[in-house]
């Protein structure tokens, strides 16, 4: 039954696709809708109804203050996929700019550009985002921009490498042969033909942001409370875990259930536009 | 002639690396707000300007920038990394000294198991693929790495600590440890870090499993695969000997690439089951804004890491022949 479950949906060429555009098709509209979805004011604090467990009133329980469990995960999703975008933007911008610019000038300043990529590639992200926020501190602000500044470098070495092999193409010699300017060169021939794998990176970089974001929630050094995020809701439901699964549960699987979207549809892109696999 | 290149390159590669990790923590320091002698001195009303003054001679903060950074730098290259805030007032290396067998046994038998079990699933996922064995692992693998370690660990203590408790859920000792014998000590020990070794392994698990596959698949389509097959050699002598050894080459360079994750998990693991590690440490010293036992850490963790690529280099270089045997040749 189960086998033949999974041969029908691993044998349809499409489905991981669609499976993960609707999982972060789901999730964005829940963000984007999160006030007429939620059925509760996700902050509002209720002492008669402490730590009740899913019911029809509050259908994934409630909280140590009372607040409902579920309207905060709608109101924590926003947060998840606001950080996910801004922190991409970011390490976008910047690996792009100095992808461009270490591929297309080389030499020395490629030289530069590539070993600082090894030097940040060096420090575990995860003790240079921990470090930056004990010196700053811990905001949503804060995380997005710290996140963003740590996780460029990928994107930097595969613009450079497309940048290195688009500059000696033939359509950007006859481009600069008709009087094309470097930055034209770069913006308008180099870039727009350097962005398939690029997508891909950041559709996969956005769940590696919001799995960051989740666990530097959860040891608190992230989104700070009242503010709902999933890794705060499982923060504070860790000292009840005994009596209320619920707080550890369900936002966990959101998490997992998120990231698990935005890498079935980064693995898809990949494969739709890699011809090598299209034989197979 | 070739090694002889490629081990000055490295060297200068190290350095410059080395470099740009110490000017990058030093700039860390200085994000933070203030001054560090605020503490005695502004926010303190019994000192005034001239206290500060001394203050700042003593730390040396009345000299130029870069004479701080070098002064720094040769501090660092000591071990020397201050004192800790905290109210022991220990030195930072002493603290994160005591603290390093831990983390690196428990990273070190957790690559162990990682490499065990991934590079078996990878071959039987490459040989056999589309299969059925293929499919479930592809299945664990997208699971494995949208899974969360730190819930990971929650749920594991959930079922394992408190309904279902059969395993100890913090500490790395009982309490009545000293009193165990030797092979209760031993099991005292499993006990506690069986937990805490398998949230390590399951993570690293799916990325490590599918690398060895697509390795293997690379390595399965070349032509002397196909010529080792030709010739009538059993499947076995083509799959171990000609394809293996090779897929296993890039294993050794992704293993260097992984070590930063690998060590950057200790922080959450170590912290949810309260190991006294050096993620926890970090940790703490995070939370407690223990600069000098931050920076420690730092650059502690990023001169490992360095370390650890350079060791993967190195085994890349001893495990292929063209590169070994690069030096004899001319």
């Amino acid at each position: 039954m189960l086998y033949r479950f999974l041969k029908k949906v691993f044998s349809s060429r499409y489905i991981l696709l669609s499976l993960g555009l609707f999982i972060v098709g789901t999730m964005s509209l829940a963000a984007i809708f999160a006030p007429l979805i939620a059925p509760y004011d996700p902050t509002q604090i209720n002492v008669d109804a402490i730590l009740q467990p899913p019911s029809a009133a509050y259908i994934l329980g409630t909280d140590n203050l009372g607040r409902d469990v579920f309207s905060r995960m709608i109101y924590g999703a926003r947060i998840s996929l606001w950080v996910g975008f801004v922190a991409v933007g970011i390490s976008l911008s910047i690996g792009i700019l100095l992808g461009l610019i270490a591929g297309y000038f080389g030499r020395f300043i490629d030289e530069v550009i590539m070993r600082f990529v090894d030097v940040m590639l060096c420090f575990p992200s995860f003790f240079l985002i921990l470090a930056v926020i004990a010196f700053l501190e811990p905001s949503l602000t804060n995380i997005m921009i710290v996140i963003g500044l740590t996780s460029w470098m990928g994107v930097a070495r595969l613009v450079r490498a497309e940048t290195l092999t688009l500059r000696e193409r033939e359509f950007v010699h006859a481009a600069r042969l008709s009087g094309a300017g470097t930055f034209r060169l770069l913006l308008v021939h180099i870039l727009p033909n350097a962005m398939p794998p690029v997508l891909v990176a950041a559709t996969l970089g956005i769940a590696a942001a919001i799995l960051t974001e989740s666990a530097l929630s959860f040891l608190g050094l992230g989104v700070q409370p009242p503010i709902p995020s999933w890794g705060n809701i499982l923060m504070e439901g860790k000292d009840v875990m005994g009596i209320a699964y619920w707080l550890s549960i369900f936002p966990g699987l959101s998490i997992l259930i998120t990231v698990l979207g935005y890498n079935l549809l980064g693995e898809s892109i990949r494969d739709l536009l890699d011809p090598r696999l299209k034989q197979n | 002639m070739n090694l002889v290149k490629r081990v000055l390159a490295k060297i200068l590669w190290l350095g410059i690396v080395l470099l740009g990790i110490t000017l990058l923590s030093f700039w860390i320091i200085h994000l933070a707000p203030g001054s560090p002698t605020d503490m005695q001195t502004t926010l303190s009303p019994t000192a005034g300007a001239e206290a500060r003054e001394r203050l700042e001679k003593i730390y040396g903060l009345d000299q130029p920038i870069h004479i701080q950074y070098l002064n720094w730098v040769k501090r660092v290259a000591l071990l020397d990394f201050g004192q800790s805030l905290s109210g022991d007032h220990r030195p930072v290396w002493d603290k994160i000294r005591e603290r390093i067998p831990l983390t690196l046994s428990l990273n070190i038998i957790s690559l162990v198991l990682i490499l065990g079990i991934s590079i078996p699933i990878g071959i039987f996922s490459a040989l056999y693929q589309g299969g059925w064995f293929d499919r479930s692992m592809t299945i664990f693998v997208f699971i494995g790495f949208a899974m969360p370690s730190f819930w990971l660990a929650l749920l594991l203590m959930m079922a394992f600590g408190i309904y279902w408790p059969v395993f100890p859920i913090s500490g790395v000792t009982s309490l009545d440890f000293e009193y165990l014998s030797f092979w209760g000590k031993t099991a005292d020990l499993v006990r506690h870090l069986a937990l805490p070794i398998f949230v390590f392994t399951i993570t690293g698990l799916a990325g490590m499993s599918r690398f060895m596959r697509t390795s293997m698949l690379e390595v399965l389509r070349q032509d002397y695969i196909l010529t080792a097959k030709a010739k009538g050699l059993p499947v076995r002598v083509v799959v171990f000997k000609h394809g293996l050894r090779n897929a296993l080459m890039p294993v050794i360079t992704i293993l260097g690439l992984s070590l930063p994750t690998l060590i950057g998990g200790s922080v959450i693991v170590e912290s949810i089951f309260s190991l006294p590690g050096l993620g926890q440490l970090f940790y703490q010293s995070v939370l407690a804004r223990d600069y000098p036992l931050i920076m420690g850490n730092l650059v502690l963790v990023s001169v490992l890491t360095l370390a650890g690529n350079l060791l993967a280099d190195l085994g890349y270089a001893l495990a292929d022949p063209r590169i070994r045997l690069g030096a004899g040749r001319q």
